[in-house]
């Protein structure tokens, strides 16, 4: 079986899950006609025809309203936000209305909202933002961000039949840059499960999405030295796998906690807490972030390089870390 | 000049108190070595004497509380001296408040006076996983050579400080088994949550501590104790007349064993690392059950005593005991050790070995049974002891041996007891 991307993974399991079950809809700026801002909906006009495959307004609210009454009608949509950065546009109808619906009235809210998020591609400001926190923090919602072809396409499938509101952060940067082979059939990947995408001994690099790569990089490199990175990808950051997490800082003792996303008020706060009150016996070091700034992604070349974090910057940490 | 009272220091490796209670009461006087209040360790329950004659003016640390050594848990105010004020929560609402003009009376002291020795290991750099498995393990972080930034002692130092200590090939893991496997969060039903004295803690974690480390086999000899017994009847009265105390089998069972121990030094040993440690000494640990829990003192170097030395030294070593008058001393460096449960009508038992030893022997009540001899049906006071031997250093063989020659010994007894 020819290898696929990471785009075409996720395609493929919209593709596969709409042949399963005629509710599932994809609907969005630009997916029909044009197969897509990044071709991810290519040919699924053709296949499923305009009413399952539906193109909208430049209005991201619109977007997601609509989806959530489809979705309290017995539908599954899967709303394409063409950039993640826009999702902000339809925050209201994500945090009050489909992550209450289930709380406030017993209505499950079975919809998929999905864009690329990231940087490292020259996007700059608007079009390079991880904006996956202000959905971590709204209860009622479930937050997925895949780092590999395989994950994309178990997670993408996970997420369209789950029977609550799903946000799926897809990583630009990494879809076309990434491919592999798939088994066949049908498989998914479960939400809530971390995985181990490298084990070691020496320190735990707790991440997610992109920064998975930048990870096991820096393993690579640090293993010609003694020191052996664990990394755990933690590819749902709601609902949390904590158990997974925690196994691994009590393992290793010590811990990076890594990502794309800013500094605070990021993933790797909320993880360094829990951390802190639940394994503080375990830990023979600081625990040590490395995010990227509390700035707007510029748009300069040499700027974005600075303000992302780089493989260097994992290595310079984890040794520092394991002298400690 | 008030004294401060501080929780010592019982033994090398302790870190914390448990203080139990208070034998005097604030306003008392009280006399330089006269006991002042209880405490139990990891290690040993005592009691501590005052470091000064006067007043205890103040009592900082309450029955029940636990707290690091040196910390100081009241103070003594010289004779004449009035009692320190009662603490500010206590002072009555209509009285002045003059603390806007005037300092604090005594400043709360957050360092009180360490001795060296404490001090060294209380500056040590290490971090709360150390701390944590330093506390398990009984290790002394002072003693250790840290190789982390400026010093700390990084989990790989201890590790490697207990894989040398303990022998075992696999360190123990930074997550160890769980302490307390079946931890019960909720319990069901009716039931009352108590929470384990620090003795208790400390007998939980050392028996899974030797479970974990030795492979724990038991062998199990019957001998034949009716000399033993004739014996022990005969000169019983003699015995309370001169020594003024009972006499007991235990101190039978410690001279044959201090003997056997000599014949087989495998058995009295330990293990470090890949290296087998012979123990000059022959110092045999009692267990004593005690109402609440166990502890084993230790009769130093049985084998050149005598039986009436043995006898002497084991009775008061129980009787301090149970008065909770140990010194740490009493229960450190035992090489093998003696159970007894026979006398609570236990037939046979297979103990836990205490660590760092590598076998222990256990006693099964003396009943009379109904024994085979030259083919006739004898009436013989009859017992089942039983060896449990870490098989790491000793093979069944060995520890067979060891306890045929035991069996020998106490069969044939020979020895005068004065």
């Amino acid at each position: 079986m020819a290898a696929v991307t990471y785009l075409e993974a996720i395609r493929q399991g919209i593709w596969e899950e709409m042949e399963r079950d005629s509710s599932v809809f994809v609907l969005g700026e630009d997916v029909g006609v044009y197969g897509g801002a990044f071709k991810l909906t290519e040919g699924m006009l053709e296949r499923f025809g305009e009413d399952r495959v539906v193109d909208t307004p430049i209005s991201e609210s619109a977007i997601v309203g609509a989806a959530i009454g489809a979705a309290l009608m017995g539908m599954r949509p899967i709303a394409e936000m063409q950039f993640a950065d826009f999702i902000s546009c339809a925050f209201d109808q994500i945090t009050n209305f489909a992550a209450k619906c289930r709380y406030r009235w017993g209505a499950g809210v079975p919809l998929v909202i999905r864009g690329p998020s990231g940087g490292g591609i020259h996007g700059g400001p608007y079009h390079s933002q991880n904006p996956e926190m202000h959905y971590v923090h709204t209860p009622g919602l479930k937050v997925v961000a895949p780092s590999t072809v395989y994950d994309a396409k178990g997670l993408i499938k996970s997420a369209i039949r789950d029977e609550d509101p799903v946000v799926y952060f897809e990583h630009k940067f990494l879809y076309r840059r990434l491919k592999e082979e798939l088994p066949e059939g049908d498989w998914t990947v479960p939400i809530g499960k971390a995985d181990i995408k490298r084990t070691g001994s020496d320190i735990s690099v707790i991440t997610y999405g992109a920064m998975v790569h930048l990870a096991l990089e820096a393993a690579a490199t640090l293993a010609n030295d003694g020191i052996e990175l664990e990394v755990v990808d933690l590819r749902t950051l709601v609902p949390l796998d904590k158990e997974r997490v925690l196994d691994s800082v009590k393992k290793t003792s010590k811990v990076i906690l890594l990502h794309e996303d800013v500094r605070t008020g990021g993933m790797a706060g909320e993880l360094a807490a829990i951390i802190a009150e639940e394994a503080f016996e375990y830990l023979d070091g600081p625990i040590m972030r490395i995010t990227a700034p509390d700035t707007p992604v510029p748009y300069s070349p040499p700027l974005e390089e600075f303000f992302l974090p780089k493989t260097s910057d994992i290595i310079r940490v984890a040794r520092q870390l394991a002298a400690y | 000049m008030p004294s401060n009272v501080i929780m010592p220091q019982m033994g090398e490796s302790i870190f914390e108190g448990t203080l139990t209670k208070w034998l005097k009461k604030v306003g008392e006087p009280v006399k330089r070595d006269e006991p002042l209040f209880e405490i139990s360790t990891d290690k040993v329950d005592s009691e501590i004497p005052a470091p000064a004659s006067g007043v205890l003016s103040e009592i900082r640390v309450n029955e029940g509380e636990t707290v690091q050594i040196n910390t100081v848990v009241g103070v003594i105010a010289e004779e004449g001296a009035a009692a320190s004020p009662a603490p500010a929560k206590v002072e009555m609402e209509d009285a002045p408040k003059p603390q806007a003009v005037q300092p604090a009376p005594q400043e709360p002291e957050l360092t009180p006076e360490p001795e060296p020795a404490a001090a060294a290991s209380r500056s040590v750099r290490s971090s709360p996983l150390v701390k944590r498995i330093a506390r398990e393990e009984d290790v002394d972080l002072g003693q250790l050579e840290g190789t982390g930034l400026g010093g700390r002692i990084t989990k790989k130092d201890i590790l490697s400080h207990l894989s040398g200590r303990q022998g075992s090939d696999v360190p123990p893991s930074a997550a160890p088994a769980p302490r307390m496997p079946g931890t019960e969060r909720s319990p069901a039903g009716s039931s009352e949550v108590v929470p384990m004295s620090a003795m208790r803690k400390s007998i939980a974690e050392h028996m899974l501590a030797s479970r974990r480390t030795s492979a724990h086999v038991t062998t199990v000899f019957e001998v034949d104790l009716t000399r033993i017994v004739n014996i022990k009847n005969q000169h019983a009265q003699e015995f309370l007349e001169r020594e003024g105390g009972k006499l007991s089998y235990m101190p039978f069972f410690i001279k044959t064993v201090a003997g056997a121990l000599k014949e087989f030094p495998v058995v009295n040993a330990s293990i470090s690392g890949t290296d087998i440690i012979y123990k000059k000494d022959v110092n045999i640990g009692v267990a004593v059950a005690l109402d609440w829990g166990l502890i084993v003192p230790v009769v130093k170097n049985a084998d050149e005593k005598s039986f009436l030395g043995i006898a002497k030294t084991a009775s008061s070593l129980a009787e301090r005991a149970r008065q909770k008058k140990l010194a740490p001393e009493d229960v450190q460096g035992g090489t093998f050790t003696i159970s007894n449960p026979g006398v609570f009508g236990s037939l046979l038992g297979t103990p836990i070995i205490n660590q760092p030893q590598v076998a222990i022997l256990c006693i099964g009540a003396i009943t009379k049974r109904p024994v085979v001899i030259n083919d006739a049906i004898a009436i013989r006071s009859m017992a089942y002891l039983t060896l449990t031997f870490d098989h790491r250093l000793i093979d069944g063989a060995v520890a067979d041996h060891f306890m045929s020659s035991l069996k020998n010994k106490l069969e044939q007894w020979d020895e005068p007891l004065f």
